[in-house]
């Protein structure tokens, strides 16, 4: 009787709750019988927005002993919400960025991406002064001695966290979204890997996993997010999230934190006294694209 | 019950036939195997296989689902002027029509699928189920239209076979309905697909007004075209008979569409060549190419080259009724749309990318592989379906004969 009843899975499914009886079809729950527990769970999991606060307490656990498992380090996958009266800008000032990629690779290490093919969610393009912003004549592949290069100024790109983002839009399936506290976040695990929202970002800000993740065990980031830097999934897209995990504890993200001119800026756009809001009130700040209405919340400034 | 009966004869169709056909379902098994293999090796080590990367996201498997919408798109082409007008040549060949229409729509989701990284999440996608992300999504409401066009084909299709196989009468008040629901949604499938390039305001390229009525010109074209030449194959190869008028007409609806198409492309051209914006690079990279990176003007002249000459061919009266000139033609205009909807619509519009950084992209060896065994079954399902569609139109397979050989006790 009991070896039955281990066999007769839909009964645990009905249990669980992942998936309301009726909307079971016959075929998801054959293809979900066969494999483990967890490979189960995992397929059945629901979008994380119709998630239940009992069953993301589950689905991190999972995860938790998941990666442990994979990458042979302790991980704690949070799921802290926005913090109320929050909502985040960016502001990076153009006259003081010198092209030194610091953050891009601070980023890589806080975020655990993927390292091959290396996976960059900053872009720094090196662009002519002549010509200003222009990205038809600027260049990503730089690779001087020395920065800044003569006659050149450095504008990082990376999420612009579009008030209007057409990323979004896109998304055939509702895995990606904007935060109450304004951040663009991905479900990793909801994501069908269709790519659309690539070629909807006017940023080139959305990247995806090619291949399996390749992690150095000894440089993971442990603290993570699981709508951030945890680890992520081969056939997923992912991207620039303001540092979730560190910005809902009250923590600056990492590019502004290891910038070595001071050039990144962030803040809470609701706080009068907040020096994201000295800045747009009292600095000359641009937007990139501002023809195609996606209204960022990261922001461009000449600061001296 | 009956319907049932009709499939199992059917199966004996299918699995029964001469040498040559088991050669050819041989020959698609193989293929399929081969690129199959192809897919495995994708799932293991993911999209790494073929040479997308994020700066040009999507490539040879979308550029062929562009491709085979507009070849299903197409059965409408037949269906318009044969249930509209009336026009009886063409009336038989319409079934032909929706028979590859079901084969292309199979294909275009069997393209989606292989492109897309997570295939055991494509429930997420299923209406109720899954959370599909409408109104919002233009892949969402793709992925809507093709399966409804596909289950309308599907039921017209069995429907109008197994009337014929029991030897009864039509029922026009039921079909014609369906019929002309078809006619909107076939236009919508195309259009949805030119919307989803359409919609994307970051991508100059694709961002024109213009491509969604581009988009069924040429499908208006491709698809005829693949069924000029699968009819004269069929002619040769079997039973199968069609009337040389009935071709004649499809030759000159695919002129006329094909001249709107080239006027369309000439209509951007122009705006782009004429404004001279920052927008015009991503035409240049098809046609003069950007610095160094020339790859793909080549193929840029070439669709453009031979779809003129196709259209020269099949507008002079003399050339659409000549049996050579028409065949090629019709091969050109399929290599024509095939090049431009799998190359040169969709790689321009990704490079340079929207940071303005060129990416070189060429399919890779798994790319083409998967792509093959997904024709392979294309192919070995229109094969199967098309040889019972023979069978009970040119072939007298239907209840009586099987009653005379079998002496099979009346049904009731």
């Amino acid at each position: 009787m009991s070896v039955k009843k281990t066999v007769l899975s839909p009964n645990k499914l009905n249990r669980r709750n992942f998936l309301k009886a009726a909307a079971v079809t016959s075929s998801t729950a054959a293809l979900a019988a066969c494999g483990s527990k967890e490979a189960r769970e995992e397929f059945l999991q629901r979008d994380f927005r119709s998630l239940s606060q009992d069953q993301i307490a589950k689905v991190l656990q999972r995860l938790e002993t998941q990666y442990e498992r994979e990458y042979g380090v302790k991980f704690t996958v949070s799921a802290k919400e926005p913090i109320p009266e929050t909502f985040f800008g960016y502001a990076l000032d153009i006259s003081r960025c010198i092209g030194c990629r610091k953050c891009v690779y601070a980023c890589v290490e806080e975020n655990n991406q993927t390292l091959e093919p290396q996976m960059h969610w900053i872009q720094v393009l090196e662009m002519e002064k002549e010509k200003g912003v222009d990205f038809l004549h600027s260049n990503l592949y730089y690779d001087h001695e020395e920065v800044p290069h003569e006659g050149h100024f450095y504008l990082p790109v990376q999420c612009q966290q579009c008030k209007n983002p057409p990323c979004v839009k896109a998304c055939p399936v509702g895995a990606t979204w904007a935060t109450e506290d304004g951040i663009v976040v991905v479900d990793y695990n909801w994501c069908i890997g269709c790519r659309s929202c690539m070629a909807a970002c006017p940023y080139g800000a959305r990247h995806y996993n090619w291949g399996k993740i390749q992690l150095e065990a000894e440089n993971i980031n442990p603290d993570t997010h699981y709508l951030g830097n945890r680890p992520r999934y081969k056939g997923a897209v992912e991207k620039c999230t303001f540092c979730i995990q560190r910005v809902r504890e009250g923590r600056y993200p990492k590019c502004v934190e290891v910038c070595p001119v001071g050039a990144r800026k962030f803040g809470n756009l609701l706080d009068k006294d907040s020096e994201i809001r000295y800045i747009l009130e009292n600095k000359r700040v641009l937007i990139l694209k501002e023809e195609l209405n996606t209204q960022p919340k990261f922001y461009y400034f000449y600061g001296t | 019950m009956k319907f049932i009966r009709f499939l199992k004869e059917s199966f004996q169709i299918v699995i029964r036939g001469s040498k040559r056909y088991y050669l050819w379902l041989a020959f698609l098994f193989i293929l399929i195997l081969w690129g199959g293999s192809g897919y495995i090796l994708q799932l293991k080590q993911g999209l790494l296989v073929t040479n997308m990367r994020d700066s040009v996201s999507w490539g040879f498997y979308i550029g062929n689902f562009t491709f085979l919408v507009g070849v299903a798109a197409a059965a409408i082409m037949l269906v318009i002027p044969a249930y509209i007008y009336n026009w009886k040549p063409l009336k038989e060949v319409v079934i032909f029509g929706e028979l590859l229409a079901i084969s292309a729509v199979i294909m275009c989701i069997l393209f989606v699928i292989v492109d897309v990284g997570n295939p055991l999440r494509l429930w997420h996608m299923v209406p109720l189920i899954g959370k599909l992300n409408i109104p919002a999504s233009l892949l969402g409401w793709d992925s809507l239209v093709l399966s409804l066009y596909f289950l309308l084909n599907v039921v017209v299709v069995s429907y109008l076979l197994n009337t014929l196989f029991y030897k009864r009468e039509i029922n026009n008040s039921k079909l014609t309905p369906l019929i002309l629901l078809s006619i909107p949604i076939a236009i919508g499938i195309h259009t949805v697909t030119a919307f989803l390039y359409n919609g994307f305001a970051g991508r100059p390229y694709w961002n024109s007004a213009l491509l969604a009525p581009k988009f069924l010109a040429s499908a208006f074209c491709s698809g005829p075209a693949v069924l000029i030449i699968l009819f004269q194959i069929l002619k040769k190869t079997t039973t199968f008979e069609i009337k040389q008028e009935a071709i004649w007409k499809i030759a000159e609806l695919m002129a006329y569409a094909m001249f709107i198409n080239l006027f369309f492309f000439g209509a951007e051209v122009f705006k782009e060549v004429y404004s001279n914006t920052e927008h015009l690079v991503h035409l240049k990279y098809l046609f003069i190419g950007v610095g160094e990176n020339r790859d793909i003007v080549m193929y840029g002249w070439l669709s453009l080259i031979i779809s003129v000459i196709a259209f020269l061919l099949f507008l002079i009266p003399a050339t659409r009724k000549n049996v050579v000139t028409l065949n090629i033609g019709a091969i050109l205009i399929w290599m024509g749309v095939y090049i431009e909807k799998g190359i040169a619509l969709l790689t321009p519009g990704f490079t340079p990318d929207t940071l303005g950084q060129i990416y070189i992209y060429r399919p890779s060896a798994i790319e083409v592989k998967v792509s093959v065994a997904i024709f392979a079954i294309g192919f070995l399902i229109f094969t199967m379906m098309t040889k019972i569609a023979i069978a009970i139109i040119f072939e007298d397979f239907n209840i009586d004969s099987l009653r005379r050989k079998k002496a099979l006790p009346a049904e009731s």
